[in-house]
């Protein structure tokens, strides 16, 4: 009995120490190195992609904002996205979908809401958008909530609204979304997509530059 | 080129590069756990941690090192947590609470990475790089010893010595996982991953304000917590996070990582048995099941069937756009039939069959290819089910690999099958019948069954992905679930190392006409049949309260 308490202590002591010798390597001495090589080649990246306009800051290009004016490209909903709960000292960025079902009602809802809104938006005295056109990502919430991404038909049903509100013709618009569409990488991975972010700056200096 | 055709290609392109991967690094694997060279810096770990790493174990002494090693991680992550308030490097997050403490030590040391926790929220620097990181190596580095341990049981003969259990978790954390997910986290930091220790800051936005930021390690965390099957991201969207995950070839490339050792094993294991054809009957078996269920996901996903998708007019609720539909599905079935649990679309809004396959899944135990280590052990006790209703149907004792099963290795087989099942089906039943539990539920119906049933399924089978919508953050369910990952990781552990002694002590049985040939597709094809029929009998019913119930009515 007292010999097998010896043993069990041994071995204990044994997994402990074999425990911090593996942390000192895998959770000190690797995230450390990977981070020096990171932040040396890639440092950008490294840093969250940060993106300016006018010399400022204005987010990353790999994260989606809320709020935008009509005048500005919409992104996708984030309904999923929820509060800071736990460390109120913070106001910090959160991730999350709302992870609501196919078949629960307050999905359904807040689908035609999105839709209905799309629709009434983007539509105007001489631009009647259809309810089928609207593509499927404009009225759902992304996984992360923070997808910086609408597909292509999303932006080209927003074109006329945006044109419209910032005296710019629909061509000229349409131009410039053309020139924010990314493809699928080599042609097959992933789906085409417009970064919202990346357009709407693109789309205010073009508004700039057209009003002396 | 339309979705689907772009889906199927990227598929394509996947199983290319798994099977460029999966020779060299197969034999290389049994290289390092054959090996009876030993590194400088092993050398130093070794006197570090006071073992000799020549000694052979008998089975009990391995499982022994393996329980003391997993009790004490537990121990450490618990006290790291407990303890996170008062050290440095928190960014001034609180201690957690014990109950979520007990649940994420437990969930990490297991593989699992089960989190009732929002990550961006909760863990500083600390307890993200030092403690949940760490597990993510060793657990994986554990399953992997538990599978060569089993593989050498087939492979030697009248011995009770089944190699070192030191030895082999220490090379294979560094001379496999360290170098694979050092290589990964470069190539995800180069795509836009953050590596940074920036901590909590300011960002101005577009429309003016700021976003407060949390940076932090993560690609070091995801390379790894892809690479070794675990799944517990760094922020709460987990691989749908662009910080994690920003573009379509990092989410190619984490599936990638995902799968590659799991299926390289299989070579390691034909390697070690000195039949590499024994290997590819394994491999086979697990391709055939992945492949099925991958094409099973895209076809329910682009149909998508439910009223809020028709109403949408496709499933992208909780998908990201630039991975789109196909990827997402390929992703969604790679972190369920593996043990990661990692997501990069969030399955509770997946369409109801569509959750019900990444459910289905992780019931067939996590065996195709299963997660590092745990998938091929699991796959090698359906084979030795497999044998043994061969042999019944001819009326022969059945033979695995030249050792026979026999009364002890079918027990032993057998409780490791009943295991899994007995957990899921018991804590699910007993949340449902209890009257609080069931509270935690965000959808009501069919579906809000399912949440709980994905849980537990999740939980006992060491997965770690949700049906998100569930309050998992509750006494009981951070308790109940913690128990279940606890048992279903290390009973069948039991069961897999009492099995490897016993066949490590038989002498081998000659080949002769009567024997079953194993390495042939007639057997991938009765391994997969009896995979198939044992799942789906077991859980047919708990499968048919919830997504099949959902499914059809869409």
């Amino acid at each position: 009995m007292n010999n097998s308490v010896v043993n069990t202590a041994r071995l204990l002591g044994a997994g402990l120490r074999a425990l911090l010798v593996l942390t000192l390597v895998t959770g000190v001495i690797y995230p450390l190195v990977v981070t020096g090589i990171a932040q040396g080649l890639f440092p950008g990246k490294a840093n969250g992609s940060e993106i300016r306009a006018d010399g400022k800051v204005v987010g990353s290009s790999l994260i989606g904002q809320q709020g935008y004016s009509l005048d500005y490209f919409q992104p996708r909903p984030a309904n999923g996205l929820g509060e800071n709960s736990l460390n109120t000292q913070y106001r910090l960025l959160l991730s999350g979908a709302t992870n609501l079902s196919a078949d629960n009602d307050k999905l359904v809802k807040s689908v035609e809401a999105a839709k209905a809104k799309v629709v009434k938006d983007n539509s105007t005295a001489d631009h009647r958008v259809e309810p089928s056109q609207v593509p499927a990502d404009a009225v759902t919430s992304s996984g992360s909530g923070l997808d910086p991404d609408i597909s292509p038909a999303y932006a080209d049903l927003q074109v006329h609204r945006v044109a419209e509100r910032n005296g710019l013709t629909d061509a000229r618009v349409r131009k410039l979304v053309d020139e924010h569409t990314e493809g699928r990488t080599l042609g097959f991975v992933g789906e085409p997509r417009v970064n919202v972010l990346e357009l709407n700056i693109a789309l205010k200096d073009l508004v700039a530059k057209a009003r002396p | 080129m339309g979705p689907v055709l772009a889906g199927v290609l990227q598929l394509l392109a996947l199983i290319a590069a798994l099977a460029l991967a999966c020779i060299p690094l197969g034999n290389y694997m049994a290289k390092v756990y054959s090996s009876d060279k030993h590194w400088r810096v092993e050398k130093w770990v070794y006197k570090g941690i006071g073992a000799n790493p020549d000694t052979e174990m008998t089975w009990s002494a391995y499982l022994r090192g393996v329980l003391a090693f997993s009790a004490v991680g537990v121990l450490f992550l618990y006290l790291l947590m407990r303890l996170q308030g008062v050290l440095p490097g928190s960014l001034g997050f609180s201690s957690v609470d014990p109950a979520q403490s007990f649940n994420t030590a437990v969930s990490f040391v297991t593989n699992t990475n089960w989190q009732s926790y929002y990550g961006e929220q909760t863990m500083g620097h600390v307890v993200q790089t030092a403690g949940l990181a760490v597990q993510n190596f060793v657990s994986a580095a554990v399953g992997m010893a538990v599978a060569v341990a089993l593989v050498r049981g087939f492979a030697r003969s009248r011995t009770g010595a089944l190699g070192n259990f030191w030895s082999d978790l220490v090379r294979g954390t560094l001379r496999i996982l360290v170098p694979a997910a050092a290589i990964a986290a470069i190539v995800l930091v180069a795509c836009g991953v953050i590596q940074n220790f920036s901590g909590i800051h300011e960002v101005g936005q577009f429309m003016g304000g700021s976003q407060q930021w949390n940076g932090g390690a993560v690609a070091s965390q995801e390379a790894i917590k892809e690479v070794g099957t675990n799944g517990g991201g760094y922020f709460n969207a987990n691989s749908a996070h662009p910080f994690e995950n920003p573009t379509p070839f990092t989410n190619l490339f984490e599936i990638f990582l995902i799968l590659v050792i799991p299926f390289s094993l299989t070579r390691t294991f034909g390697v070690m048995v000195g039949s590499v054809r024994q290997g590819y009957a394994i491999l086979a078996t697990m391709f055939t099941i992945w492949l099925s269920f991958v094409a099973l996901m895209m076809w329910t996903e682009f149909a998508h069937h439910g009223p809020a998708f028709q109403a949408a007019g496709g499933a992208y609720e909780g998908k990201e756009v630039r991975f789109g539909v196909g990827a997402s599905s390929i992703f969604a079935v790679s972190t369920t039939l593996t043990s990661t649990g990692a997501v990069d679309s969030f399955h509770s809004s997946f369409t109801g069959l569509g959750g019900g396959i990444t459910m289905l899944g992780m019931m067939l135990g996590e065996i195709a290819p299963g997660g590092v280590g745990s998938g091929l052990y699991g796959m090698l006790i359906m084979a030795v089910i497999a044998v043994f209703i061969a042999g019944l149907m001819v009326g022969r004792t059945p033979e695995y690999l030249g050792k026979k099963i026999g009364t002890r290795e079918i027990k032993l087989a057998a409780c490791y099958l009943l295991i899994t099942p007995a957990l899921v089906l018991v804590f699910t039943a007993v949340s449902m019948a209890l009257p609080t539990p069931p509270h935690s539920m965000l959808n009501s119906g069919a579906h809000g069954f399912s949440e709980v049933l994905y849980a537990f399924t999740s939980a006992s089978n060491n997965n770690g992905s949700a049906f998100a919508g569930l309050n998992a953050n509750t006494d009981w369910f951070n308790t109940m679930t913690g128990l279940a990952m606890l048992l279903g990781r290390f009973l069948p552990m039991v069961f897999v190392l009492a099995l490897a002694g016993s066949l490590a002590e038989q002498k081998p049985v000659p080949v002769t006409a009567g024997t079953l040939r194993t390495e042939k597709p007639l057997f991938t094809g009765l391994l997969v049949g009896a995979i198939v029929v044992i799942t789906g009998l077991t859980y047919f019913p708990a499968l048919a309260l919830g997504p099949l119930a959902e499914g059809l009515a869409s």
